[in-house]
């Protein structure tokens, strides 16, 4: 004889938001928060670059495009984490909302690493005096944009969205997988780029202007991502639970808006 | 025949016997590999130090184009009269009919590769004493795009522009294969000897060999759902 399960009360663990009707408004609600955080911290951050940080004694003014440049790269191997993380959450535990986030952060993440790229080859050809090198950084950054595009690729090749979800968290965590071997592989094979500025063992060898400029746009872009994320995921959602009552009154409501 | 080998020899068998019976089919993955090798100096000019500079490069690149487009056929026919569910139903382990299956691939599509190689190797000028490490190297890696190659030919099993897609799936994952396959015949030719590289591939081969067949099992049961 089954036992009969104790519901879990309502109201009290944070894990109540993983149902997707709980969601769909902590998502609406959060969201434009986030976003104003983003362009607050933008604006510092793009006025602590150009007007506080020193010009920079090598490079001139054109080493300013770290400031958008760095934090871009770093988010898009993040975004990629995290995209990952959901993908394992939603394999292991099957919550429908954990893809619903992989499938909301992708497009994310491959923009970042788009911005990453091309704000690069702009650096490039003033110091290098090339556009592009086969780098290990530029070369591993450019695989990752097409891991983003083989996952975004096959969740949007695949009608059924379980199936959908399932091969691509399966690839996500293929990718995750091998995103390292990538980096070291592409490393030993060739090698250019200017050592990591920015490290957590030793000091930082930049000014500390510079630096704030550069932790304040990280953070920007980390505010610019929930914000879009949470904003992406929503009629996902919708799209997703088109058959239960709430998103019915949900939508009526909003019909009733406009 | 022991219990788990049992149902291993079975499908690698079975597999096998198919390939033979439809020999064609596997020849021309391999008629596509020494056409694309022999366009490349229609491309690049046949000046000989430039032919025999490229070599390890474009046979890699061409063994990987030519794994590739083998991969679709690893369970599509399979899945379309219906085996595969067959094959998913019954109790024996799924990851050890997948290795038979990717196995008896390898040997009817990579082992070819492997073996027409060097004759290859030499319309290209390379040193006879690189041969032998151009065949070690794409013995260990062709193996490894299998194995890599079979959980996207399962992910994107029966889709409509599966191959396209299929190709955007793995050909980023097939990269660090290439730098080390075609990093051992060169690190060979330059004189500092192509341990390091061959040890890597034996790694990666061991590695893919323990994860791949479980990613594509369940890459398969997703897609027979």
């Amino acid at each position: 004889m089954m036992k009969e399960m104790k519901r879990p009360e309502r109201g009290k663990s944070l894990f109540r938001f993983a149902a997707p009707q709980l969601f769909y408004p902590l998502a609406g609600a959060l969201a434009p928060w986030f976003a104003a955080a983003a362009a607050a911290l933008t604006i510092i951050g793009l006025w602590l670059a150009f007007f506080v940080a020193p010009t920079d004694a090598q490079q001139g003014e054109v080493y300013r495009v770290i400031f958008i440049h760095v934090p871009a790269a770093w988010m898009s191997m993040f975004v990629y984490l995290i995209m990952a993380f959901w993908s394992a959450v939603g394999l292991v535990m099957n919550t429908r909302l954990s893809f619903m986030m992989a499938r909301a952060l992708a497009p994310t993440g491959a923009m970042f690493c788009v911005v990453a790229l091309v704000t690069g080859a702009l650096w490039g050809k003033p110091t290098w005096g090339a556009y592009w090198v086969w780098d290990a950084r530029l070369t591993s950054q450019l695989l990752l944009l097409f891991l983003y595009f083989g996952f975004m690729a096959l969740t949007e090749a695949i009608e059924d969205p379980r199936r959908a979800d399932k091969a691509g968290a399966i690839i996500a965590l293929v990718g995750a997988v091998n995103v390292p071997i990538i980096y070291f592989s592409v490393k030993w094979w060739n090698t250019l780029h200017q050592g990591a500025s920015v490290s957590l063992t030793k000091a930082p060898s930049m000014a500390a202007t510079m630096l704030a400029g550069m932790l304040v746009m990280a953070l920007a872009s980390w505010a610019y991502t929930i914000a879009v994320t949470l904003w992406r995921v929503r009629p996902l959602i919708l799209e997703r639970e088109r058959h239960a009552e709430w998103v019915a009154a949900e939508l009526d409501a909003l019909e009733g808006k406009v | 025949m022991s219990r788990t080998l049992g149902p291993f020899a079975a499908v690698l068998r079975r597999d096998l016997l198919l390939a033979w019976r439809g020999r064609a089919d596997v020849l021309v993955t391999l008629a596509f590999f020494v056409v694309v090798v022999c366009l490349f100096p229609f491309g690049v000019g046949a000046e000989t130090n430039q032919l025999r500079s490229i070599a390890p490069g474009v046979l890699w690149v061409a063994a990987l184009l030519a794994t590739l487009l083998s991969l679709h056929r690893l369970f599509a026919q399979d899945h379309a009269d219906g085996t595969l569910e067959q094959l998913l139903l019954s109790p024996e382990p799924t990851v050890l009919w997948v290795v038979a299956k990717v196995v008896a691939h390898w040997i009817a599509t990579g082992l070819p590769l492997v073996l027409v190689a060097p004759a290859l190797a030499l319309l290209f000028d390379v040193e006879q004493g690189a041969l032998g490490v151009l065949v070690l190297s794409l013995a260990l890696g062709t193996p490894i795009l299998a194995l890599l190659g079979a959980v996207g030919a399962a992910l994107t099993l029966g889709l409509r522009g599966g191959g396209m897609l299929l190709a955007l799936l793995v050909l980023p994952l097939f990269v660090p294969v290439l730098i080390f396959g075609a990093g051992a015949v060169d690190s060979h030719l330059s004189g500092t000897g192509a341990d390091a590289h061959i040890l890597l591939l034996g790694g990666g081969l061991l590695g893919a060999l323990a994860l791949a067949p479980v990613a594509c099992a369940a890459a398969l049961r997703i897609a027979v759902e």
